[in-house]
C-alpha cells in the first residue's frame, strides 16, 4: 500500500489527527513542569485513545475508558497531587538530572517494538469493521467464557478497596486510643 | 486502516511511558507514566481485536480487565503515596532511601 493510497482512506485522516493528539499530550505528560498540567494532559491522551477505540468499533471499551479513567482515576490523581502538596508551580526537582540514558533507552524500545510489528504484520489491514461490537457480545463473553477471570478481577478490586483503606488510614497515637476507649 | 499504524502509535506511547518512569522523581508523576504504558497496551489489544474479529470479543474483554487492574493499582498506589508522605513529608523518590544500602 503506497502512501497516496493510505491517504485516500478518510478513516486514516481521523487516525492521523488523533494519533498526533495522543502522542503530543503523552509527551507533555512526561515533560510538563507542572504536576496538575501533567494530569490534565493525561486526560487528553486518554480521550484521544477513547476516540481511537471508537474508530476501531470498540464502543463499550471506549466509554468504559472515559468513565473509569477520565471520570475516576484522574480525579483520584488530582486528589493525590493536592493531598501530598506537590509543588503545583514550576519545580526543578520533579525530574532527574540525567535524561540522556532514559531517552536513549525509550528510543531503542520504540524502534525495537516498531520494527517487530512492521516485520510481523507488514501490510495486514484491520478487517472490514462493519457493525461495532455490541455490549451484548462483551457481556455474554464476560459471563460465559471469561467468567472465572471476571470473578478473579472482582476479587482483586475488593482486595484493593480494603487494602487502600487499611494503608491510608492514620493509626491513632496510644494516648488518643486510650481517650477513645474511655468515651 | 493498517494494523501497524495502531501498533506503532502504541509503541510510541509505551516508550514515552518508559521515559517518564525513569526520569520523573515525584511518585504521583511516576504513577501517571505507568497509566500511559497501560493505555498503550489497551490500544494494542483493541487493534488486534479489530484485526481478528473473534466471535466473543476476546481483545476487548482483556482491555476491560486491564482497565480494572489499572484502577486497582492507582487506588493502592495513591494509598501508599499518602502513607509515605505522612511519614516522611516528601513525595520525592530520592528521599526514600531507608531500605537502600
Amino acid at each position: 500500500m503506497t502512501f497516496a493510497e493510505w491517504l485516500s482512506e478518510p478513516a486514516n485522516w481521523v487516525f492521523a489527527v488523533l494519533g498526533v493528539l495522543v502522542l503530543a499530550s503523552g509527551f507533555r505528560v512526561v515533560t510538563a513542569r507542572n504536576v496538575v498540567h501533567a494530569a490534565l494532559f493525561l486526560v487528553a491522551a486518554l480521550g484521544g485513545s477513547a476516540a481511537l477505540f471508537l474508530l476501531l468499533s470498540a464502543e463499550f471499551v471506549a466509554w468504559v475508558l472515559v468513565l473509569v479513567y477520565i471520570g475516576a482515576v484522574i480525579v483520584l490523581f488530582l486528589f493525590g497531587i493536592m493531598i501530598t502538596r506537590a509543588p503545583t508551580g514550576y519545580d526543578k526537582t520533579l525530574d532527574a538530572d540525567r535524561k540522556l540514558w532514559p531517552a536513549a533507552l525509550s528510543v531503542i524500545m520504540f524502534v525495537t517494538l516498531a520494527w517487530a510489528s512492521i516485520d510481523a504484520f507488514g501490510a495486514r489491514v484491520v478487517a472490514d469493521l462493519g457493525e461495532p461490537t455490541t455490549t451484548e457480545t462483551i457481556g455474554l463473553s464476560l459471563l460465559g467464557r471469561f467468567v472465572i477471570p471476571f470473578e478473579v478481577v472482582s476479587f482483586v478490586l475488593l482486595a484493593a478497596l480494603i487494602g487502600g483503606v487499611t494503608i491510608a488510614r492514620r493509626d491513632l497515637e496510644p494516648a488518643e486510643e486510650e481517650q477513645r476507649r474511655a468515651v | 486502516m493498517l494494523v501497524n499504524q495502531f501498533l506503532i502509535l502504541a509503541a510510541g506511547l509505551f516508550a514515552l511511558g518508559v521515559y517518564g518512569l525513569l526520569v520523573r522523581r515525584n511518585i504521583v508523576l511516576i504513577l501517571l507514566s505507568v497509566e500511559l504504558m497501560l493505555n498503550a497496551v489497551n490500544i494494542n489489544l483493541i487493534a488486534f481485536e479489530a484485526m481478528i474479529r473473534s466471535s466473543d470479543a476476546v481483545g476487548q474483554v482483556f482491555a476491560i480487565f486491564v482497565i480494572t487492574v489499572a484502577a486497582a493499582e492507582v487506588g493502592i498506589g495513591l494509598a501508599i503515596v499518602l502513607m509515605i508522605f505522612r511519614n516522611r513529608k516528601s513525595a520525592n523518590v530520592d528521599d526514600m532511601s531507608l531500605m537502600r544500602w
